[in-house]
């Protein structure tokens, strides 16, 4: 059988959904950031949700998300993404509002913004994309660096007695009561990617129900921020990041699960 | 026995050249064209389209999502 007769319409298996723009990212080759759109445009699709569907993009590489995701999108000042979905839903209740946020805009400028989103328990989904440094600026070290780790503000790795730890914040905010759901997943390999976009569709569903605050954390890769090819990103992250950030839910039906 | 057969089309204006659905492949049915986009960079396409089985996982990891997959079932 020849390839030209395998392509045809009714053979389709998947294409890029609808809810993404024909533009091109602005992310580098390799980036998570991709994925992680294309999952969160899918959930909505799937739901039937886009239009009664808004979108916070915060201040990092994913600042123009409202570029490249066809739904209504509001684009916030750093860290102020809960704060304004807090906002947004409050007047809305009906809608689904989700933020989308990187480590430097949620765990550092937008700490305290989170914690107290995520303490009032709004009914908000927050999708946090977490790569371990300051992607869009050059890679310099954020709150979620690594002991040890390399970035362009700690040449030789983060020395930890003089740069403090760095700050789970997945698990920190499952210790909150507002909290109903809270996973941390990848978007690396098809596996990984399956599993990403089903915990993602359990958030949706649990902002449905009125519940409280879902979270989904992704643990991406930064390649030109670690200076790797995007397979040795991923296999960094593998050996690496997940040690330290292990995937999983953290958090089912307003329980933390016991490991 | 019927065999599924696959096939990838790859939006080769789109494609970032980063090999991640190569080593997604379980077939090893992708590769990186010499030739370079109108961005510069090189695109995937199907070096062994006969091995191909339509499984999505290439389409999948796509950060860019440029692979649209198809698959029928042959008999044999």
């Amino acid at each position: 059988m020849e390839v030209k007769d395998i392509i045809k319409e009714e053979n389709l298996v998947f294409k890029k959904t609808g809810l993404l723009t024909d533009k091109i990212l602005s992310y580098c080759p390799g980036c998570g950031h991709g994925v992680a759109h294309r999952i969160v445009m899918e959930v909505i699709e799937e739901m039937g949700i886009a239009e009664d569907t808004i979108g916070i993009a915060p201040v990092g590489c994913s600042v123009l998300a409202y570029e490249f995701m066809n739904i209504d999108m509001q684009q916030v000042p750093h860290g102020r993404a809960p704060a304004t979905a807090t906002g947004i839903k409050r007047c809305w209740p009906d809608k689904f509002v989700f933020t989308y946020q990187g480590d430097g805009d949620l765990a550092a400028i937008g700490t305290s913004e989170t914690i107290h989103a995520c303490n009032r328990g709004e009914n908000i989904t927050i999708i946090f994309i977490n790569n371990g440094i300051y992607g869009m600026t050059g890679g310099q070290m954020a709150p979620t660096t690594l002991p040890g780790m390399k970035s362009s503000t700690t040449p030789y790795g983060r020395d930890v007695e003089l740069m403090g730890n760095p700050i789970k914040m997945t698990e920190l905010v499952a210790h909150l009561p507002g909290t109903y759901y809270i996973s941390r997943q990848a978007v690396h390999t098809p596996l990984s990617v399956r599993r990403a976009k089903k915990a993602i569709q359990k958030a949706f569903e649990t902002q449905k129900q009125n519940k409280g605050l879902s979270f989904v954390e992704i643990v991406s890769n930064c390649n030109s921020g670690w200076k790797m090819t995007p397979i040795q990103a991923n296999k960094w992250m593998e050996e690496n990041m997940f040690p330290f950030y292990p995937l999983g839910d953290i958090k089912v039906d307003g329980k933390i699960i016991d490991k | 026995m019927a065999k599924v057969k696959g096939a990838i089309v790859v939006d080769i204006k789109r494609c970032k050249g980063c090999e991640l659905c190569i080593e997604a492949c379980p077939t090893d049915v992708i590769r990186m064209d010499t030739k370079v986009n109108s961005k510069g960079y090189h695109y995937a396409y199907m070096e062994h389209p006969e091995l191909c089985t339509g499984c999505v996982n290439c389409a999948l990891v796509c950060p860019d999502s440029v692979i649209t997959v198809y698959r029928t079932k042959v008999e044999e």
